[in-house]
């Protein structure tokens, strides 16, 4: 594909937006109806513990975010700061990373 | 019909990128226009002041400059209807660099018009199917809505994204490639959309709509924009790009 | 640019680019926190414990403020690149503003 980098970030900027915008909704609305009377832990451990459909659901999302956010976050250094190229990309790169991982690691302690 | 009492402290730009403001107290002429003001400080005050301008009625876009902190043209804005508190400020258009005092270099302006592909394309084999564009056709309706841009360059000035990133194309080149992209008659459709799909392209495009805002013939870049975003994601996606 | 204030538009874009910073650099810390559930119950507990104040749920409140922001701003963006522009767009950061403010009203409702 001769599409530039720019090109490209945009549309996967914009395809996990659509995806993040159903995640979202979705997430919104758990959120503001399970919150009422209190957060405990083992509220929400009996909701997520072993559920692999939330598991699946929350991996996918985390890593959508981390992918969406990085390069948000990407554009806003160069616009805002003014930084440009490869050491940009590494940092942002080594920021999606790091937040997929979290994301997953986060699934993972409330489903496994 | 001169109001003897009422005066207007006009704050100029003088010199180049390192210059500084410039004061002038000019009398409030009723119905005068910025350009006339100007002329006016150079007959009869300061005769080293640099301004464009050319056809004086709002037809040829040379006059475009930065009023009271929004870009405009000076032949077309009254003086009393920009002045605040008896002042007002005149500025190069931002975006680009300053020659002198209100004169700036619209090179890089008119280079990115010919990178995003802001001509005609007529295609090198002999016409043998005429393109029937009835006056209701969407395309050709798309085409007119962006075509009377007379490259002014008050929504280059107005872009926030311009000022933030000097390879992006801009929404006037931009704007340009869009009503060609819907010119049934063009031959270089994909190499345009490959055009405005590099790293300076259309897809910079934050959606500030600063440019619609400020077009004094109220096209629409941001709309221009979107729809080229559009149709290269749709080239791309079927591989066309 | 200044000059661009008195436009719906450009709010629109800036409340866009910063609530999704702030939702961006707010990513890391829920995860981290979501992430204390691999330490079992007790740890998780002893957060949502700490979060049980009023400072705390109506900070939540404004990230909650800060999302449905930058998802109706989102949705009115990819309404405008992949459909196209229109009257109804400037209509919809009124529905962006107000829909925001809205949730987080529920979301304050609920937690309280």
């Amino acid at each position: 594909m001769k599409a530039s980098l720019t090109m490209k970030l945009w549309l996967i900027q914009r395809l996990s937006g659509m995806l993040l915008g159903l995640f979202v909704v979705i997430h919104l609305v758990t959120m503001i109806v399970t919150i009422q009377g209190g957060v405990t832990a083992r509220e929400m451990l009996d909701h997520t513990s072993g559920n692999w459909l939330v598991g699946a659901f929350y991996s996918v999302f985390a890593i959508a975010a981390a992918v969406h956010g990085s390069i948000g976050l990407r554009t806003v250094a160069q616009e805002v700061v003014g930084w440009r190229g490869g050491s940009l990309n590494v940092v942002i790169g080594g920021f999606c990373i790091l937040l997929s991982v979290l994301g997953l690691s986060a699934v993972k302690g409330l489903v496994l | 019909m001169v109001n003897q009492q009422e005066t207007v402290s006009v704050s100029i730009w003088r010199g180049d990128e390192a210059g500084e403001f410039e004061s002038y107290t000019v009398p409030l002429i009723a119905e005068q226009t910025i350009l006339d003001l100007l002329t006016s400080i150079q007959r009869n005050i300061d005769p080293s002041l640099s301004y464009r301008f050319a056809c004086r009625v709002g037809m040829c876009g040379s006059c475009a400059m930065q009023v009271n902190g929004k870009p405009r043209w000076t032949c077309r804005t009254l003086v009393r209807k920009v002045v605040r508190d008896n002042e007002l400020r005149l500025e190069p258009l931002p975006n680009l660099p300053v020659v002198k005092d209100l004169v700036v270099d619209m090179e890089t302006f008119f280079d990115k018009w010919q990178d995003a592909k802001g001509r005609f394309e007529p295609g090198d084999s002999v016409v043998r199917e005429f393109s029937p564009i009835t006056p209701d056709d969407p395309e050709r309706k798309l085409a007119d809505e962006a075509i009377e841009c007379i490259n002014c360059g008050c929504c280059y000035a107005a872009c926030d994204v311009v000022a933030a990133n000097g390879d992006y194309l801009g929404p006037a080149a931009l704007n340009r490639a869009w009503s060609l992209v819907n010119d049934a008659r063009d031959d270089a459709h994909i190499e345009r959309l490959r055009a405005v799909s590099g790293d300076g392209g259309c897809q910079n495009c934050h959606t500030n709509a600063q440019c619609f805002a400020r077009c004094p013939l109220q096209l629409n870049p941001t709309k221009s924009i979107a729809g080229l975003k559009k149709k290269a994601a749709m080239a791309m996606l079927r591989g066309k790009l | 640019m200044r000059a661009n204030y008195d436009k719906k538009e450009y709010w629109a874009s800036f409340a866009q680019r910063w609530s999704g910073v702030v939702l961006a650099l707010f990513l890391p810390a829920h995860f981290m926190v979501l992430s204390l559930s691999l330490q079992g119950e007790q740890a998780l507990d002893g957060f949502l414990h700490w979060a049980d104040t009023p400072l705390v749920k109506i900070a939540e409140a404004g990230l909650v403020v800060l999302l449905t922001i930058h998802l109706l701003g989102g949705f009115r963006i990819l309404l405008i690149e992949f459909l196209s522009w229109g009257e109804w767009q400037s209509w919809m950061i009124t529905v962006t503003a107000g829909g925001a403010f809205a949730c987080g009203c529920l979301f304050l409702l609920r937690a309280f």
